[in-house]
């Protein structure tokens, strides 16, 4: 009877339900549902993590996609009025072949780890070794390995962040005709010449003849 | 080796929970019978089951490389996201509706 | 000039000046076209005189070699001039008629447009002529008889417009080409026995392969008997005989002055020319030889009897040349070649003299070929009625014309053969020669005598040929009634004990049909002549007598001569068994298989499976993105599977 400990029965847990997110993040109903499903699924995600000992990973998961990824999701099915999506008629055809290839891929999947080549994991040579976790938190770990060796790949992955969102902002800018907006330029470049107009009025008669 | 995987809990069963979200993900691409977003959000899973993978063969080998190129996936993760949602969203823009059947403009 | 140089020059000036005028039609003046061929042509003639005094009368054979030619393996075929006294026969009646059929085209054809052509094809056709008569080897032989067939195909079609003429000179050429198949298997089963083609050392063989059997088909028969018999069915096809003969009467299509040269003098008597020239070898297939009497016999008398009815003038003088070709090759049949030869040459001037005459008749009454509608005509134009009858007599074969001498010998050889196929052909040739008085004077008094039936316009127009029409016949009008006495006391053709021929003309040494015949009896030495002058009164009862007995008499007996009329109903019976059946062949051919089977999976197959394959494959792009991720993924599953099964090499 092997030990039955917290954190097997943790591992469960968090395994289970971030499967059954995920089942139901691609097929609720409600999109709005979907989008609060992934959020669950990634918690759960970042549970796994934790249990793995990469805490460090598991926030960032937390931060990263469930602070900005999942509320995005949330900001576009707002703005796009995604309604109740009723069941199409199609998904039925397709759903025994689809489930078919699925299993069969996710069977192999699994096959892959009883294949010879996984007993030659032992003979893998380390490139980082993974510091004791009692002196270095990983945490510091990580940013010892991410600032020295990968600095460049870092400063690379800053730089597709910078393309995203000038992509995000290129992609969806548009001008409105017929909107009234400031151009601060415009008015600051202005001259006495062009806004002032002195004019001698007689009394009794307007500004203008 | 493994200093972080507890009890019977074995790279096996992470293994398996990876894939499984794998598969799920891929199910949700072609499965989907409702909008575009689905298809996104699935895409998020795949890469999810993807950091699993990653990070679980990190501490199976204890190279702390896995957990770098998992930073690094959250990364592009986050920027296919952003991107993915602006152009739906000037998709949407264009033609007023996001169904997944009604995107057929390459049928050749 | 040596010989050699005079034969050479026999043979090239035709084809030298076809060239010439060939290549630059329209760039050189009419004048100067007919100047150059017909002056090359009597330039040739007056040279083949002096060719056949040497060769002929002085025993002077040569052989001149021109070109090696082919050479493959144990076939040899090299170009050679063989002259000997045969050839030099041929070389004399070929180019002088050949010459004055030249110089009457001047004038006959001066109101075509395509006069240089004309000239052009005329001497080709000589030249090929030439060929013919001067080869040395089989193969030389067919490439002159192929040429003789092409220009006669053209010229018999020159007027191409007429669709008439497009028929009828496709008809002689295919009807030709069934007897240049037989022809064609004669030379190969030549190369087959005897190892070469050559003239000389097949000849030499001949005795050693005289009683062999071969393979034929799937009978075993005489060599030589089937030789001789598939040459003969060449014959038979160029020179018209019963079977092959459709093609001639059609032939008069082409304008007078080809029916005179080709279908007269020349083509049609390469057949003959042919059987002698291989008489060393059919002297040894005795059963061809009874096939040639047969066959010649029966087409003397077949072609009589049409003649008999026929109304066109060309067409009656048509049927005649097919009748006196029958004459001549029973006359081969029976082992009498020189006599056979003989009746060649005297016919080519007379039967040449006959057509030219009728070219001059329907030039006179403006194009007119009906005899119907002749009539009255000889006051008018009497020269070409003096030269019609002039001719006429020498075809009868009454005494000092040529036809005289060259008729009799042949039927009394063919009954001094003693034969029985002899006796037949002797028969038909008496029925054969009072048919021929008969529809010869027929012509003669339906076109001259009698009431003019020609419209009023047409009698005002009729006038007398122009000298360059009217001096060449001068000359075939010597032949006509000089050539038979030269020939049968001067040269000696016909002398059994002779020795004009050489060895061009072979008669095995037990054969004496030519001795027999100059002793055979009295009534049938002249039986000919007794039965022309019948016919001559028959025909003058008929036609001038009493003009109205004709029209009665076909009345009478409407069935004998509708039959008449119509040829033995041989073109009908020609298209129903074989032009039909081809037809529907051809048709069936060309929509089932042609159109269906190999259009359908060659090309047209092909393009729509392709496009069929492209439409299919082009469902494949739905336009929908998860699609095309399904697919991904189902290749990601394959490619999966295949590395863990171990198919592919992945390291598991």
């Amino acid at each position: 009877m092997e030990s039955f400990d917290l954190a097997s029965l943790l591992f469960y847990v968090f395994a289970a339900v971030v499967s059954l997110s995920a089942v139901m993040v691609i097929s609720a109903r409600n999109s709005v549902h979907s989008v609060f499903f992934l959020i669950l699924a990634f918690f759960n995600a970042s549970g796994l993590f934790v249990l793995l000992g990469a805490e460090y990973i598991a926030m960032t998961l937390v931060i990263v996609y469930v602070g900005a990824v999942a509320v995005l999701f949330l900001f576009v099915v707002m703005m796009l009025n995604v309604n109740y999506q009723r069941l199409r008629a199609g998904f039925l055809k397709y759903l025994p072949v689809g489930l078919l290839v699925a299993t069969i891929l996710f069977i192999e999947l699994i096959a892959l780890q009883y294949a010879s080549a996984f007993s030659m994991l032992s003979m893998a040579s380390i490139s980082a070794e993974i510091p004791d976790p009692a002196v270095t938190s990983n945490t510091k770990a990580i940013g010892d390995l991410l600032y020295t060796r990968y600095v460049y790949v870092f400063q690379l992955a800053g730089l597709v962040l910078l393309v995203a969102m000038i992509g995000a902002i290129v992609l969806t800018l548009r001008q409105r005709p017929g909107v009234k907006r400031q151009r601060i330029y415009k008015q600051v470049n202005r001259k006495r010449e062009e806004s002032i107009e002195l004019v001698q009025v007689e009394s009794g008669k307007g500004v203008r003849s | 080796m493994s200093p972080m995987l507890y009890g019977s809990i074995t790279l096996t069963h992470y293994l398996t929970v990876s894939s499984l979200l794998f598969v799920i993900g891929v199910c949700g691409i072609f499965l989907n019978r409702k909008n575009i977003i689905t298809i996104l959000m699935a895409i998020e899973l795949i890469l999810l089951s993807v950091n699993i993978n990653l990070v679980t063969f990190s501490v199976t080998l204890g190279d702390l490389t896995g957990q770098i190129f998992s930073i690094l996936v959250l990364t592009v993760a986050a920027a296919e996201a952003a991107i993915g949602l602006a152009i739906l969203v000037v998709y949407y823009r264009n033609r007023g509706s996001i169904d997944v059947e009604d995107i057929n403009m390459m049928k050749g | 000039m040596s010989l050699d140089e005079m034969i050479v020059a026999i043979v090239f000036l035709p084809l030298l000046s076809a060239l010439v005028v060939g290549l630059s039609v329209r760039r050189i003046s009419d004048k100067h076209a007919q100047f150059i061929t017909s002056g090359c042509m009597v330039i040739a003639a007056l040279l083949s005189l002096f060719v056949f005094n040497s060769v002929a009368l002085q025993h002077q054979f040569t052989t001149i070699p021109v070109l090696p030619w082919i050479q493959s393996g144990d076939m040899v075929s090299n170009w050679a001039l063989r002259v000997d006294p045969l050839t030099a026969v041929m070389l004399v009646v070929v180019t002088v008629v050949s010459a004055v059929v030249h110089c009457y085209s001047v004038g006959y054809m001066s109101h075509d447009h395509h006069k240089q052509r004309f000239m052009c094809y005329l001497s080709l056709f000589t030249f090929c002529m030439l060929m013919l008569v001067t080869a040395d080897n089989f193969i030389q032989l067919f490439f002159g008889w192929e040429g003789v067939g092409l220009c006669s195909y053209l010229l018999i079609g020159f007027w191409f417009e007429k669709s008439s003429a497009n028929d009828a000179s496709m008809k002689a050429f295919i009807v030709n080409r069934v007897g240049d198949f037989g022809f064609a298997l004669g030379i190969m089963a030549t190369f087959l026995i005897f190892g070469t083609v050559q003239f000389d050392a097949v000849f030499a063989q001949v005795p050693q392969k005289a009683d062999t059997l071969m393979q034929f088909l799937s009978w075993e028969l005489n060599t030589m008997d089937v030789i001789c018999l598939l040459l003969f069915v060449g014959a038979m096809g160029k020179s018209a005989q019963l079977l092959l003969h459709t093609w001639l009467p059609d032939a008069m299509e082409g304008p007078t002055p080809v029916s005179a040269l080709i279908h007269a003098a020349t083509m049609v008597t390469a057949g003959v020319f042919m059987v002698a020239r291989i008489s060393p070898m059919m002297e040894y297939a005795p059963t061809a030889l009874l096939v040639v009497t047969l066959v010649g016999a029966a087409t003397a008398f077949f072609a009589a009897t049409v003649g008999l009815v026929q109304n066109d003038i060309k067409r009656v003088i048509a049927y005649s040349t097919c009748s006196q070709l029958g004459y001549m090759f029973f006359a081969c049949g029976v082992s009498a070649y020189s006599a056979g030869i003989f009746h060649l040459m005297t016919h080519a001037f007379f039967k040449a003299l006959l057509f030219l005459g009728a070219g001059s008749v329907i030039h006179a009454v403006s194009g007119e070929q009906d005899m119907r509608h002749m009539g009255g005509l000889w006051k008018k134009i009497p020269y070409t009625y003096a030269f019609m009858w002039i001719g006429s007599l020498a075809l009868a074969g009454l005494p000092v014309f040529a036809g005289y001498y060259s008729k009799d010998m042949i039927l009394e050889a063919a009954y001094a053969s003693g034969s029985q196929q002899g006796q037949v052909a002797f028969i038909l040739g008496i029925a054969a020669a009072l048919m021929t008085a008969f529809y010869s004077w027929r012509l003669l008094f339906m076109t001259f005598h009698g009431k003019p039936r020609a419209s009023h316009e047409v009698m005002h127009h009729v006038h007398e040929s122009p000298p360059i029409m009217l001096v060449p016949l001068v000359v075939l009008v010597v032949g006509a009634i000089f050539s038979g006495m030269l020939g049968y006391y001067s040269f000696g053709m016909v002398d059994p004990h002779g020795d004009f021929w050489g060895t061009s003309i072979y008669m095995r040494p037990d054969n004496n049909v030519l001795e027999a015949a100059h002793h055979v009896p009295e009534w049938v030495a002249y039986s000919p002549i007794a039965i022309a002058i019948l016919g001559i009164l028959a025909a003058y009862f008929l036609y001038i007598r009493k003009p109205a007995l004709p029209v009665r008499l076909a009345d009478r007996a409407k069935p004998l001569y509708r039959f008449l009329l119509n040829k033995w109903y041989f073109d009908e019976l020609y298209q129903a068994l074989f032009v039909n059946t081809s037809k529907r062949l051809g048709l069936r051919l060309w929509k089932s298989v042609d159109v269906k089977i190999i259009d359908d999976l060659g090309p047209n197959g092909v393009a729509s499976a392709s496009a069929y394959m492209g439409r299919l494959t082009s469902r494949l792009q739905t336009g929908f993105v998860y699609h095309y991720a399904f697919a991904m993924l189902i290749g990601l599953v394959v490619l999966l599977s295949a590395v863990l099964l171990g198919v592919i090499e992945g390291g598991v």
